[in-house]
């Protein structure tokens, strides 16, 4: 097969060589957060770590362990580079989005360092595809401080709940409340919008709701804008994890299971929209 | 000038519905000639910078069982029209299920080809649905761009990939670069290359095959097989050329480079003859325009020269 001749020649120069027999084991996960181009790609010893950032008041982060992939070697502590995700996913899917099974997409990613592009070996049937892409020095990330000490309110449900109520969301509302609390309401999503305000409760004691543990009543206002892309990872996920801290930053995590059964996470972490406070 | 042809056969007619359709999705409009032995449907590339040119050949046998043709005059003994090819398909299939389709050159309020469809019916009395469509004709002293390009001497001609993988690739190529090379070897491999600023892809396919060709072209023999030929195509024309082939198993699609890409497509079965140049240079324009002005030696450059 070309990809293993290639390994042999090529693999001593590479600081990172990444292996799937599915390559949609990466593209699914980057397509949950890939609403603007560029993504910085921190590597370890525990695998990758994909973010995106928005205006300074979202960020989004897609992990995927090392042990997801057949083959991870590293020869640093930490690689980081930033490279455009369109073109990345692009490259990642050059064989067309196929479903068939038993059909997949084979990758071995490369990088040989700073300067260096990020080179893809994609083959499905016996056709290679060798991809280039051109890698950026990353832009410095925000740190959200976002700690578990510090949050006051945490609900896990399960994705399908959240799934209906954000289909149906009200676009022409600027900011999506949330409101969480030890006492009624319990979770509960408003919009306010042309055709006038929306609520969603999910009760404590609701099906949907795996794990309830509020301490505080709190409501945060959040630009509609910002959240929307999180729908993405919310279709790909089973579960979901709202946390919210003293500040009102929001974190949402994603429990995503990939073609094979794996685990994988996406958050997102949103500042609160500034403009309206409001404390009930 | 007279022109009356008859289908009565089903496969015939079908097959002749979708070599229609495929020209639909290429062109808006193109020229449909006719002589004694082929109906020809032909767009010649005027365009400035790249773009498809087509000449489809059907041996007039092969799909009607009566055909009558009497040409401007008796030297020149074909008949030229510029048509719409929409509008043919969108007449054929109003047809699919008909026992006999007429096609006749009349004079309505203009010249018209006029498709008269005898469509099966439960009672005894049959019924016919006629369409005109409007045609163009078009004067002899424009025939001369019309006439079958010759085939220049080429480097490499080779069998395509799947078509599914090559529109997949094709069409992720597009989201990157207006442009594409394409690059052929005589031992069965080829490569779509992509370069931009921000990212370049090749995707190497192998063990493809190439045809043999005994015809007009001369395939150079003293070439050395691993040397590849290469063309610059223009992506979106590649991807209306492919988004146009309908997959046939009986359909031998290959490239062939020398200067230029051109995809053939041969029915080796029913006697379609289909060519297909997306041509990429000015040269080129010219030669196709012109066709037999020039020889075919001046055109014809080292294949290795770098692009």
């Amino acid at each position: 097969m070309p990809l293993s001749t290639q390994s042999q020649s090529g693999n001593d120069e590479y600081i990172l060589v990444a292996s799937l027999d599915n390559a949609r084991n990466l593209s699914n996960i980057l397509k949950a957060i890939s609403f603007k181009d560029h993504a910085i790609f921190n590597v370890t010893q525990n695998g990758l770590k994909v973010t995106i950032e928005d205006s300074k008041c979202l960020q989004a982060n897609a992990f995927i362990q090392a042990d997801i992939f057949q083959e991870f070697t590293l020869k640093e502590d930490v690689v980081g580079f930033q490279v455009n995700l369109t073109v990345l996913l692009d490259c990642l899917t050059i064989f067309g989005g196929s479903t068939v099974p038993g059909v997949n997409t084979a990758l071995r990613m490369c990088y040989n360092g700073y300067g260096y592009p990020l080179t893809l070996f994609l083959e499905e049937g016996g056709v290679v595809t060798v991809c280039k892409i051109n890698t950026q020095e990353p832009e410095e990330l925000i740190d959200f401080d976002f700690c578990s000490t510090n949050v006051t309110n945490k609900v896990i449900l399960q994705s399908d709940s959240l799934k209906e109520a954000f289909s149906e969301l009200d676009m022409t509302s600027e900011v999506l409340q949330l409101t969480m609390s030890p006492s009624h309401p319990y979770f509960r999503l408003s919009t306010f919008g042309n055709s006038g305000n929306a609520h969603y409760d999910y009760p404590k004691d609701s099906d949907m709701m795996e794990l309830f543990q509020c301490t505080k009543t709190q409501t945060n206002r959040y630009k509609m804008s910002l959240l929307k892309p999180s729908t993405k990872a919310l279709a790909l996920s089973c579960k979901v994890s709202v946390r919210t801290d003293g500040r009102g930053f929001l974190s949402l995590q994603y429990l995503v299971r990939n073609d094979d059964g794996q685990i994988c996470f996406v958050e997102y972490y949103c500042c609160p929209d500034e403009e309206v406070e409001s404390n009930e | 000038m007279k022109f009356r042809a008859k289908i009565n056969d089903v496969g015939c007619l079908n097959h002749f519905t979708r070599v229609l359709n495929t020209i639909t999705k290429l062109t808006k409009t193109c020229v449909l000639r006719l002589t004694v032995d082929n109906v020809y449907f032909v767009l010649s590339g005027k365009v400035a910078n790249g773009g498809v040119s087509m000449w489809c050949e059907l041996l007039q046998v092969n799909f009607f069982d009566e055909y009558q043709l009497e040409g401007v005059s008796s030297e020149a003994n074909e008949i030229c029209l510029e048509v719409a090819p929409e509008n043919l398909s969108r007449a054929l299939k109003t047809a699919q299920n008909a026992k006999s389709v007429k096609i006749k050159l009349t004079k309505k309020h203009c010249p018209c080809l006029t498709l008269a469809a005898e469509l099966p019916s439960l009672s005894s009395i049959g019924r016919i649905v006629t369409h005109d469509i409007p045609v163009d004709i078009i004067p002899r002293r424009l025939w001369h761009d019309f006439k079958e390009p010759t085939m220049p001497d080429f480097d490499v001609s080779i069998y395509l990939p799947p078509l599914k993988t090559m529109k997949s690739v094709v069409d992720r190529m597009k989201n990157l670069s207006n442009y594409l090379v394409v690059e052929a070897n005589l031992n069965g491999e080829m490569n779509l290359k992509i370069e931009t600023d921000l990212v370049s892809v090749t995707t190497h396919f192998r063990d493809l095959g190439n045809p043999p060709w005994g015809d007009n072209a001369v395939q150079s023999q003293s070439r050395d097989v691993e040397t590849m030929a290469h063309a610059r195509v223009d992506i979106r024309k590649l991807q209306q050329f492919l988004m146009g082939q309908q997959v046939n198993p009986n359909k031998s699609m290959c490239t062939r480079l020398s200067q230029h890409t051109e995809t053939r497509c041969s029915d080796l079965q029913t006697g379609v003859k289909s060519t297909t140049y997306i041509s990429m240079w000015a040269k080129q324009r010219r030669w196709l325009l012109t066709s037999g002005e020039h020889r075919v030696t001046t055109l014809h450059s080292p294949s290795t020269t770098p692009l």
